[in-house]
């Protein structure tokens, strides 16, 4: 398991333990709803997450339920997970390689909180856009067709981020509703 | 910021009921390149044309070099855009009867340029911009590619201070896009002109020193300015 992947996923777990506590069953289905287009979550990596965000005091238990089947322990978000989590949202990523991902989770995360998701937009565009910039730039000064097409490769990579910040802020500003 | 070349401030223009700019800003300094970018529909081609004094805005001001754009008459505007604006359209507009190197010479002539000299130079530019094949033909003849490289040539042509390009590689493929960004850009960086230019392309945007979102007639992280 890759612990990078870990670390985002304990965001998108906490931003549902935010509408409400739930145990790990819950909490694995509703990530896998929210972002249909990743991979879905192992049970382990659930159970893992969730122990690291208790160790960290970001999660508590809320109780513990027991209605004739096994024991299924409830969680809910403490006071300083409700704090990591809007610093999350509002932290644009490095547009490097990996951001992709990253970006999606923390958009939908907003948006099932109600939260206006564009600022976040906007200000990740601003520095997708300055990485593109430097990479045009380099571009420009490559004087070997092999490092222009090399760099062709990650130009237009970021611009699949940047396109998709684009139309995920024309989607947010045609729904209105999301944001009641 | 350094004293703007241009400024456009809290512009209004509405055509019947669209309101097409809601206090919409922009400035650009010397010798920069400004992008002005947002969704379809959002004010981008308006406000280059405001800019460029081609559309009077019915609130706020455009102010070039000092002057107030919208204090000039018709006729000293005109003559401001043909001496010290370059202007590509965001579809082509160039002359159908006229020959590519005709279209070209066009803005030298009215600025009572020799023939034989404003031929030579026309045929320089589109040789520069990779269009030297296409001289003789008329609009109708080209490629949508070809016109774009013909009006981008029609616009450096004068020697202007400021270039107003509305998608200026929209029809062309990546490769081609740059070569008509890189004519645009090294011509600006040698003569310290600036640019304003529209588009919906981010590697065309990233040529850009600093962008300008619009959004339903606004610049983005303004707040709409009563008119
Ligand atoms: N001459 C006109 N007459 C009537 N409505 C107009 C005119 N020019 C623009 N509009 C309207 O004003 C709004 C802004 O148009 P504008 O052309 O500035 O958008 P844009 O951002 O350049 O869009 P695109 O990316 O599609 O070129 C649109 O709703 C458009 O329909
Ligand atoms: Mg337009």
């Amino acid at each position: 398991m890759c612990i990078v992947a870990d670390m985002s996923s304990g965001h998108v777990l906490l931003g549902i333990l935010a509408a409400g506590p739930a145990h790990g069953y819950d909490l694995k289905r509703e990530h896998d709803a929210r972002l249909p287009g990743a991979k879905p979550l192992a049970y382990g990596q659930v159970y893992a997450t969730l122990a690291r965000l208790q160790r960290d005091g970001l999660v508590e238990v809320a109780t513990t339920e027991n209605d004739g089947g096994p024991e299924r322990t409830v969680y809910d978000i403490s006071p300083a997970g409700e704090e990591s989590l809007l610093e999350w949202l509002a932290t644009p990523e490095p547009p490097g390689p990996y951001a992709a991902e990253e970006l999606v989770r923390k958009t939908v995360t907003a948006l099932r909180l109600h939260r206006d998701a564009r600022p976040f937009l906007g200000a990740q565009r601003a520095l997708h856009l300055d990485r593109m910039r430097g990479l045009v730039a380099e571009q420009r000064a490559a004087v070997d067709v092999d490092a222009r097409i090399a760099l062709d490769h990650t130009i237009f990579h970021l611009d699949a981020d940047l396109r998709w910040l684009e139309a995920a802020a024309a989607r947010v500003n045609e729904e209105g509703t999301l944001l009641r | 910021m350094m004293e703007p070349l241009l400024r456009a401030h809290a512009l209004h223009l509405a055509f019947g009921r669209t309101e097409a700019l809601r206090g919409a800003s922009a400035e650009v300094a010397p010798g920069e390149v400004l992008a002005l970018t947002g969704p379809s529909g959002s004010g981008k081609s308006t406000l280059l044309l405001c800019m460029a004094g081609v559309l009077r805005p019915q609130a706020g001001s455009v102010t070039y070099e000092g002057r107030r754009l919208d204090d000039l008459s018709e006729d000293d505007r005109t003559r401001l855009r043909r001496r010290e604006f370059g202007l590509v359209l965001q579809f082509g507009q160039l002359v159908p009867e006229l020959s590519a190197v005709q279209n070209v010479m066009v803005p030298l002539l009215l600025e009572r340029h020799d023939r034989q000299a404003a031929r030579t130079s026309a045929l320089g530019w589109l040789d520069r911009l990779g269009a030297a094949d296409v001289a003789d033909a008329q609009p109708g003849e080209m490629s949508g590619g070809e016109a774009q490289r013909v009006a981008m040539a029609r616009a450096l042509v004068t020697g202007p201070g400021l270039v107003f390009a509305d998608e200026p590689t929209g029809a062309l493929d990546t490769v081609s896009g740059e070569q008509v960004m890189e004519v645009l850009l090294s011509t600006v960086r040698e003569t310290g002109a600036s640019v304003v230019l529209v588009t919906h392309d981010n590697r065309v945007a990233a040529y850009a020193d600093r962008e300008v979102v619009l959004r339903d007639g606004v610049a983005e992280g303004r707040p709409a300015v009563l008119p």
